[in-house]
């Protein structure tokens, strides 16, 4: 049996049993585990999208956030503790998608915990090999002259996309155009929109 | 350990099967790219999954490969995959196949 033949209880059963043993032996206590689990759950799309707006407000941001996302990130006070965030724009032609083959690494300290389409078989194993027939069933369909950039996270990088400013959005303020970023434009596989 | 590899420059991605745990996926060894940056010196997870926790620091790099050429069916084989590498698994690719443009 391989682990993908776990179910979702197994899982929770072999996690149980680990951090009793953990908390048992004392490398670990009942507050540091839920001290961590608040952390994850603090964690909200909201912040990459606050980074997201502030890179379309200020291009030197921007280039800063492009040369070293993590130290741009804590610019605006985010604390990403030991996260190593690589930062890809988007370009008129060229689209960026964000993906795990080997597990389900991601950006947890911007988007929270990732969406359980991220880490099912079918999008670790499709995104790399046919990314354009996965993006257009999330319903986004590039035209053939857009490249797309797949990018794979198999090592200590985490990744997030930085989408192109709709058109449109020229009368709202950064904090209205935080709104319109959604997690899935910042993994890439949807754009941001223009209100109405 | 200073990176043996510059952006720009053409390498292989080793073919051999090694057990355990390797952060190299399955697909793309074998496969030709261009080092897209180096992402810094890390700690090789092939020796942190089993407690060797004082092994050197590896270069890592994005390795950037055509769709075409990691998967010869591609929808669109001008479409590009970076990959997170460590260097033990790159080598170098003959001069003469150096691309013409170096990535961004």
């Amino acid at each position: 049996m391989t682990h993908h033949d776990l179910g979702h209880r197994d899982f929770e059963a072999l996690e149980q049993a680990f951090r009793e043993a953990l908390i048992g032996r004392g490398v670990l206590t009942d507050a540091d585990v839920n001290e961590r689990a608040e952390l994850m759950y603090s964690r909200t799309p909201a912040l990459g999208a606050r980074v997201v707006a502030r890179a379309w407000f200020d291009p030197a941001f921007k280039a800063r956030l492009l040369a070293d996302g993590s130290a741009a990130v804590r610019e605006l006070g985010i604390e990403v503790g030991s996260l190593r965030l690589v930062v890809v724009a988007d370009e008129e032609k060229v689209h960026n998608l964000i993906v795990c083959t080997l597990c389900s690494c991601y950006p947890r300290m911007l988007l929270g915990i990732p969406p359980d389409w991220y880490k099912s078989i079918a999008y670790r194993s499709r995104a790399v090999r046919e990314p354009r027939s996965v993006l257009v069933e999330f319903g986004l369909t590039l035209p053939d002259d857009v490249a797309v950039r797949v990018h794979d996270s198999t090592a200590d990088m985490r990744y997030l996309v930085l989408p192109l400013r709709p058109a449109g959005t020229d009368e709202l303020d950064e904090a209205a155009c935080a709104a319109l970023v959604s997690r899935d434009a910042m993994i890439g596989v949807a754009l941001p929109r223009a209100p109405g | 350990m200073s990176p043996r590899f510059a952006p720009g420059d053409r390498v292989r991605v080793a073919e051999r099967e090694v057990a355990g745990h390797v952060r190299t996926p399955l697909y793309i060894r074998g496969k030709p790219g261009v080092i897209e940056r180096i992402c810094g010196a890390f700690r090789n997870p092939e020796q942190l999954a089993y407690g060797e926790w004082d092994g050197p620091a590896v270069p890592l790099y994005r390795v950037r490969f055509q769709l075409g050429d990691v998967w010869p069916s591609a929808e669109a084989t001008r479409d590009t995959l970076d990959v997170e590498i460590y260097e033990h698994w790159l080598s170098s690719e003959p001069f003469e196949h150096r691309l013409e443009s170096k990535p961004a």
